[in-house]
This record gives structure tokens, C-alpha cells and sequence, in this order.
């Protein structure tokens, strides 16, 4: 019974193990995965390999409109897809995905690419 | 004397997942329990069957939050069986490890709980408030706290720095000493020991009768830890199993106390020993034929029975966590006992019902 009493007295004495955690936050882990972040859209190549590897299905890729979409509330954070990606335009953060009012996927679609490239590449085709 | 039936659980305050028993009592005397299950059941199994057999690592895993690790490396060690690969000695060292990291976070979490359903507020604190500092190392290491998703089909995902193992035997030092604190409450106070000792005694026969695994044999004098087989680096190490005789529920607090020292040296002896080199091998072709894998959980041995048929599916996985091998021998524990003891007794078997269900 004294050698709990004697942690009681240490514990009373000490500082708290907790934190006052709204005001005082603790720093993510480097390499933390917190959630699937924002999918550099542009490097994207449309392989849909993320898609195909994703243990819950959560990202859902479109060929032809070129488009990316991931279910934050599916995805189980496992980092699969940005091991996969060939283009490595698929990255984990290291904040945790916070509550929101909405259930929507986050979808991106590649915008067509500015005409100057695309004028040069039929140049160089002709 | 006259019968009557206590529903017990699936909501109890001691109970962290739903598992019922129909305690049938003559007076404040259990004289048997029927145990119903089934409230969590997920049909992973099921699942495991229609996602590839890479995928599956991510969905064993998922079976259970607190042993999480030793799910995945069941499963990939039973595949790695299976196609014939060699797993780089690194990545066998960084599996011991995690595992035994998780090991001594299981314990922590168990000892709180049990110190919580005695009733023994500051003592469950303080166990947990030790088991944070686990969980932040694997948070550090492996990049999540509980479900860590570092195994996967030839080797692991990450690696572990120098300094990091550095970092993770300085916190198991400081766990060793936070231990001893809390070491002398849970084994020589007056009333913790008057709610254990002599509560619930498993004879080594009957433990052996009814296939108990893991801490539940260990306490009652069955030297079986699945860890002596040398699976992973354990051949490479120096421990012996934890033994108690007396089989009562302070033998069992006793064994998974003196298991998270154990796991402390095991992880020290890993980090002294650890080869550098790759982590993991590319893995090519598909599953063929069939192979059970053991691993030794904080629970006690889950076995792992995985078909393949030479498709990227696998045609069976299933299966036993050492919870489901206890539930027989809880339900042997329970009659004779006062119906105050049953949440202890309960959570002596250290139950996860979501493993059992899966």
C-alpha cells in the first residue's frame, strides 16, 4: 500500500502528464501518416495503379476525364497508393484528416494543358 | 436453492468490446456461464478472399487494434512460407522489434484495465500514462500509433534510423523504471492481492485440457511461448519463457508484468544485434499451395491457415486468435466464483473480441 502511496505523492508533486490540449498542441511526427494529401494533379499519368492497389477502394480514377478522386472517410491511411505511384505525385500528411460538415470525395481533374506546350509538341511532330 | 440468470455484458462497464455470458447464479455464486459472441463480427475473412493477397496485409492487420503488428506479420510470414522467400535479416530484427514494442503496449493497456476493473483509478492511469510513451515511439518509427503498417510480403515498409533506435532503447530504460514503480502496487499491495490471489485458479491440467494459450498456459505452469520456435530474429536471441505455477489471477498479472521486461531485454538484445543492409525483397508470382503460420500474440499464439491457388486471390485464409483458444477455459475458471470477481476473472484472459470474431 506505501509503494503507491509513495507514486501517489510523486504524481501529486509532478507536472501533469496531459496536455490543455485545444490551446497547447503536440507537433506531428515526421513521416507521420496523418491522411492522403491534395494529388499533385498536373504529374498525374491516369495509370490508376493507386486505384487498383487500395486495400478499401477509396480512390477512384478516370481516364477519359481525367480525374482523381479519393474518399477521405474510406481511405484507411495504409500510404499503398503513394508507394505505388509511378509519377510519386501522391504524398501522405502528417495532420490527421479533422472533422468536416460534409461527406465528400476530394476530386481533382487535370486541366487541358496550356496551349503553348501543345502548339510546340505539333511543331516538333510535323 | 433457487436459479437465476445475470445477463453479463455486452455492455459492461468493464468490458472494452461487446462479449456476452449468461451467468446462471444461486445466490451471489456463478454456478455456470454460457457465453454468446457475434456482436462484432466483421467477415474479414470473407474479405480477405476477394482483395488480392498484397492487399490482404492491410486487412489482417485490421482484425485486431492492439495486436495489429503480429496479425500482419502472421500473414506475411504464411505467404513468404508459401512462395519460398527469404526475408533480409534487417527486416527480421525491425519485425521483433515492433512486435515486441506492441507486446509491452498490450501488456501496459491490459494491467490498466485490470487495475480499472479493481477499481484502482490512479494505478490504471499511471499504466497508461506509461503505455503513451510506447505508443509515441511507434508513432515516430513506424509512422501510426496502433495500426503501424510496417509488415509487408518480403521484409517490412520502413526502416528504422540509428537514432531512432538509440531514442527507442533509451524510452525502454525509462519503461523498465516506470514499471518498477508500478510493479510493487500491482504485486504487493494488500488490496490488490486480496481481489487476485487465489481468484480463479486454471489447473495446469485443465489448461492444458481446454488449449489455453499464451499468458493464460504460462501461469499455470505450461512453458509454451511460440516466440522459442525462432520465428523472425527470436532464434537469435536470448529469452525463455515466463513461468508462474499457481495459476490464479495474480500468476497471470505476474506473468504479463515480468513478459514487458522480457519484451524490454528482447528489444535491447534486437537493437545490439541488428544487421545493416535491405529491408525488403521484390516479391513476383502469385501464392500456391497451402501453409499455417504461427505467431505469438500478447494473447497468446494466433494461428494463420492461408490456401492459395495460384491467382492473386487467395482461396482461404483462416483465422484462430489465442482469445478464442481462452473463452474454454475462462468458462472453466467462472463456475465457484463470486459474482463480484467476474469482471476480474474476465479480464484476466486479456479477452479481444474482435479478434475472436473477426
Amino acid at each position: 500500500m506505501f509503494d503507491m502511496l509513495g507514486n501517489i505523492m510523486k504524481n501529486l508533486l509532478s507536472k501533469p502528464a496531459t496536455r490543455m490540449y485545444p490551446f497547447e498542441k503536440r507537433e506531428n511526427f515526421k513521416n507521420t501518416r496523418g491522411q492522403l494529401g491534395d494529388i499533385d494533379i498536373d504529374a498525374c499519368i491516369f495509370c490508376s495503379i493507386c486505384a487498383k492497389k487500395c486495400p478499401s477502394d477509396a480512390i477512384i480514377v478516370n481516364r477519359n476525364e481525367k480525374s482523381w478522386e479519393v474518399d477521405r472517410y474510406k481511405c484507411i491511411v495504409c500510404g499503398v497508393c503513394t508507394e505505388v505511384c509511378p509519377k510519386k505525385c501522391l504524398h501522405m500528411e502528417e495532420q490527421y484528416k479533422t472533422a468536416s460538415y460534409t461527406k465528400e470525395n476530394a476530386k481533382f481533374v487535370q486541366q487541358p494543358k496550356p496551349e503553348a506546350p501543345a502548339g510546340q509538341s505539333q511543331e516538333q511532330k510535323q | 436453492m433457487n436459479r437465476t440468470v445475470i445477463p453479463f455484458g455486452p455492455q459492461h462497464p468493464v468490458l472494452p468490446e461487446p462479449l456476452h455470458l449468461k451467468l446462471v447464479m444461486e445466490d451471489e455464486k456463478v454456478v455456470e456461464a454460457i457465453p454468446a459472441i457475434g456482436y462484432v463480427h466483421r467477415g474479414l475473412e470473407k474479405l480477405t478472399e476477394v482483395k488480392e493477397f498484397t492487399q490482404n496485409t492491410y486487412i489482417v492487420e485490421r482484425i485486431c487494434g492492439i495486436c495489429s503488428v503480429m496479425h500482419a506479420q502472421a500473414y506475411c510470414q504464411g505467404i513468404e512460407a508459401m512462395m519460398n522467400i527469404q526475408v533480409p535479416d534487417r527486416a527480421r530484427y525491425l519485425r521483433v522489434i515492433w512486435a515486441e514494442l506492441h507486446r509491452i503496449h498490450s501488456h501496459l493497456l491490459w494491467l490498466g484495465l485490470l487495475a480499472d476493473s479493481f477499481g484502482f483509478e490512479s494505478l490504471f492511469m499511471q499504466a497508461w500514462r506509461n503505455r503513451e510513451k510506447v505508443m509515441d515511439i511507434m508513432e515516430e518509427t513506424a509512422g501510426s500509433r496502433v495500426v503501424i503498417s510496417c509488415n509487408t510480403i518480403g521484409g517490412t515498409r520502413r526502416d528504422i534510423s540509428k537514432e531512432h533506435l538509440v531514442k527507442i532503447s533509451v524510452i525502454a530504460d525509462e519503461i523498465m523504471e516506470d514499471m518498477k514503480q508500478i510493479e510493487a502496487a500491482f504485486l504487493n499491495d494488500y488490496t490488490v492481492k486480496h481481489r487476485l490471489v487465489g481468484v480463479g485458479v486454471l489447473t495446469k491440467e485443465q489448461a492444458y485440457k481446454f488449449g489455453a494459450v499464451g499468458p493464460m498456459a504460462r501461469a499455470s505452469g505450461i512453458a509454451q511461448d511460440h516466440r522459442t520456435t525462432g520465428y523472425a530474429a527470436y532464434g537469435e536471441l536470448d529469452f525463455a519463457p515466463v513461468v508462474e505455477n499457481d495459476g490464479d489471477s495474480y500468476a497471470r498479472t505476474a506473468v504479463r508484468l515480468k513478459e514487458v521486461y522480457q519484451s524490454i531485454k528482447l528489444i535491447k538484445q534486437a537493437i545490439a544485434k541488428i544487421p545493416e543492409g535491405e529491408i525488403s525483397v521484390l516479391v513476383k508470382g502469385n501464392p500456391n499451395g497451402e501453409v499455417i503460420s504461427r505467431v505469438e500474440q500478447p494473447r497468446g499464439e494466433v494461428m494463420y491457415y492461408i490456401k492459395g491457388n495460384n491467382t492473386k486471390n487467395l482461396e482461404r485464409l483462416r483465422v484462430r486468435t489465442p482469445t478464442f483458444a481462452n473463452i474454454p477455459t475462462l468458462l472453466q475458471m467462472l463456475p465457484g466464483s463470486q459474482l463480484a470477481d467476474v469482471p476480474v476473472l474476465l479480464l484476466t484472459i486479456d479477452p479481444c473480441i474482435s479478434c475472436t470474431e473477426r
